[in-house]
């Protein structure tokens, strides 16, 4: 046996035992990331809920909760209606090209049909709660009514369309949602179904 | 008998080695002055928060159902349960009150220059950790100001291209905050942030005695030895400075009680009015407001209208200021012998971080808008410009000795 130490053949077993115990380490923490993901209890809590809308009237604003987020249900008028195509050029986004909304609310009124409107009642910006301002001139003198952020002074439309030169980046979330019939919607799921689709 | 056991532990462990090193032994300038003291007052508000803290989780329940009233509980029916928690959230303010000093005192005295470049970054990275540790514990009370201000940061991440969203999710563990984030958050704050805390409190500490204390003269006193190796214008740590910061402590404490005992709120600033409200995900506080330590950093946030770009220049801010020991190409140290470009650099910087602070605290008008802005500048323009008026000013000579307090 030769006195001399092979120091290429000792640097490349060192190399590999350090890479087959990182590799290990990598392995061995991904029960502990992944045991922060929703449990199981969670994801069930997180299912789609039903929602009658028969007593709402023109202008009426229902709050519901859906996966602990505030979700917003108004039925727009027609003057409010009026309000969206004229306060295009003042709006980030009013082709809604940001994917905000499931496909079919990409439309006008970023709804499934025109009067009844559903958000997401988060502001894009820091995840605070918006107010509903249908109140003309109220939150400034060419306020026309739409949605108000008190924390850092985030407007958005009727349609929950995002003001230019506000912190907000993008429109309002509209969450998946369904008609199960003419007085009745479901928040969380696509397709009409029973099964939990989440 | 005493003296034996000593010599019988020393063999066995270096009992006698670090109290000689580190306390009878550790020579330190003879000119530290007060502002030396915001290093121990920060390691006994460490011991503060530890104590009382393990009391308070004796008590607490970290559930959403029953958090908030289970510090309700503590506060009327535990007994001294009040002091307990005034203490521990007292001293939560406290920390960064007399970290920030301690770190105005670093940057005003050249501390983090070389050979002190790794002291001064240990040091930043303890701050970031304790930020964490406080948003982490900020959330415990479960009010509204908890609950909103949580989710207010934990949005941040956002601004992650791609897999932001679930970065989030992830986070809290459902799919808002919720009493599962509230819960893992404890974790956080009782077990993990705070053995790191300690830990890197030991790394600075063992940093700083391999270095030495800088002092308000800026001179190196290792340059001048007596022929023992001894600094001749450095005297023993103990007694000379734990008999010293011993009147400090006892200062401290005088005015760290008096907030306890006749201030606990400090005004809305240490805990806020929305959080005697239980938190409510629907409704939002009309102001959501940081705690006072984190509203430089917020003031820039909210100054940039660009919600990514607002996340990065906030990240800068505290980026700049871990390299600032590279910053700074004075040939000298202190404030006292360097021109008035660094004076007034310094002057700026205080002026600018102190603003952002108090616009921070406020709602967003047209006005607090500007001046957001306006700091957010003037505090970069100090770090972009340092460079150049440091390397450029000129500095008076420093003497070799210290020759005067």
């Amino acid at each position: 046996m030769s006195n001399n130490i092979d120091k290429n053949r000792r640097k490349f077993l060192a190399g590999a035992t350090c890479a087959v115990g990182a590799a290990g380490v990598v392995a061995g923490s991904i029960p502990f990331i992944a045991s922060m993901l929703p449990s199981e209890s969670a994801i069930a809590a997180g299912g789609p809920v039903r929602v009658k809308i028969d007593k709402m009237k023109p202008g009426d604003q229902l709050t519901v909760i859906w996966r602990g987020r505030p979700i917003w249900i108004i039925r727009r008028d027609e003057k409010m209606l009026a309000t969206l195509p004229v306060l295009e050029p003042e709006l980030r986004d009013p082709k809604s090209i940001i994917d905000q909304q499931p496909e079919y609310a990409r439309n006008e009124y970023r709804s499934r049909k025109k009067d009844l409107l559903v958000l997401v009642g988060i502001c894009t910006h820091l995840g605070c709660a918006p107010t509903y301002r249908p109140d003309v001139g109220g939150v400034s003198a060419d306020w026309k009514g739409g949605f108000f952020c008190s924390c850092h002074g985030s407007k958005f439309d009727f349609a929950g369309r995002v003001f230019k030169g506000v912190p907000a980046p993008i429109n309002l979330e509209v969450p998946p949602y369904v008609f199960l019939s003419e007085n009745e919607i479901m928040i969380g799921v696509d397709k009409p179904s029973t099964n939990l689709d989440v | 008998m005493a003296s034996k056991l000593k010599v019988w532990i020393d063999d066995r462990f270096p009992m006698t080695e670090l109290w000689e090193n580190h306390v009878s032994k550790y020579y330190a300038p003879k000119n530290l002055n007060f502002w030396y003291l915001f290093g121990v007052f920060s390691l006994l508000v460490l011991l503060n928060q530890i104590i009382t803290g393990i009391w308070l989780a004796m008590y607490y329940t970290p559930t959403g159902a029953e958090a908030f009233d289970s510090v309700e509980q503590i506060m009327r029916n535990v007994k001294y349960g009040w002091l307990l928690r005034y203490m521990h959230s007292t001293g939560a303010s406290a920390f960064f009150a007399v970290i920030y000093l301690h770190m105005y005192r670093g940057i005003m005295y050249g501390s983090y220059k070389g050979p002190r470049e790794l002291l001064w970054v240990i040091g930043m990275v303890i701050l970031v950790v304790l930020l964490i540790e406080a948003v982490t514990g900020y959330v415990l009370p479960w009010g509204q100001m908890s609950f909103w201000a949580t989710k207010v940061l934990i949005s941040v991440f956002s601004v992650i291209p791609f897999v932001g969203k679930y970065v989030i999710t992830w986070l809290q563990g459902d799919y808002n905050v919720s009493g599962i984030t509230l819960h893992r958050f404890f974790s956080f704050h009782v077990v993990l942030l705070p053995l790191a805390i300690i830990a890197l409190t030991l790394v600075h500490v063992m940093a700083l005695h391999k270095v030495g204390s800088n002092n308000p003269e800026g001179i190196e006193i290792k340059a001048c030895k007596d022929s023992l190796g001894r600094p001749l214008d450095g005297i023993p740590f103990h007694p000379y400075y734990t008999l010293k910061d011993l009147v400090g402590v006892v200062i401290f404490l005088i005015v760290f009680f008096l907030i306890v005992f006749y201030a606990p709120t400090f005004g809305g600033y240490f805990i806020e009015a929305p959080n005697f409200v239980p938190a409510n995900p629907l409704v939002t506080p009309p102001v959501i407001v940081p705690p006072w330590y984190l509203a430089s950093f917020y003031s820039i946030l909210r100054a940039v209208p660009n919600k990514l770009m607002g996340v990065i220049v906030a990240a800068a801010a505290v980026a700049f200021l871990f390299v600032l020991p590279w910053l700074d190409r004075s040939p000298v140290k202190s404030i006292r012998y360097r021109g008035v470009w660094s004076k007034l650099g310094l002057t700026v910087f205080v002026i600018s971080f102190a603003g952002l602070g108090v616009v921070g605290t406020m709602s967003l008008t047209p006005l607090v808008l500007f001046f957001s802005r306006f700091f957010t500048v003037t505090f970069f323009m100090v770090f972009l410009t340092m460079p150049f008026y440091t390397k450029h000013e000129h500095c008076k000579r420093v003497p070799d000795r210290v020759t005067k307090g």
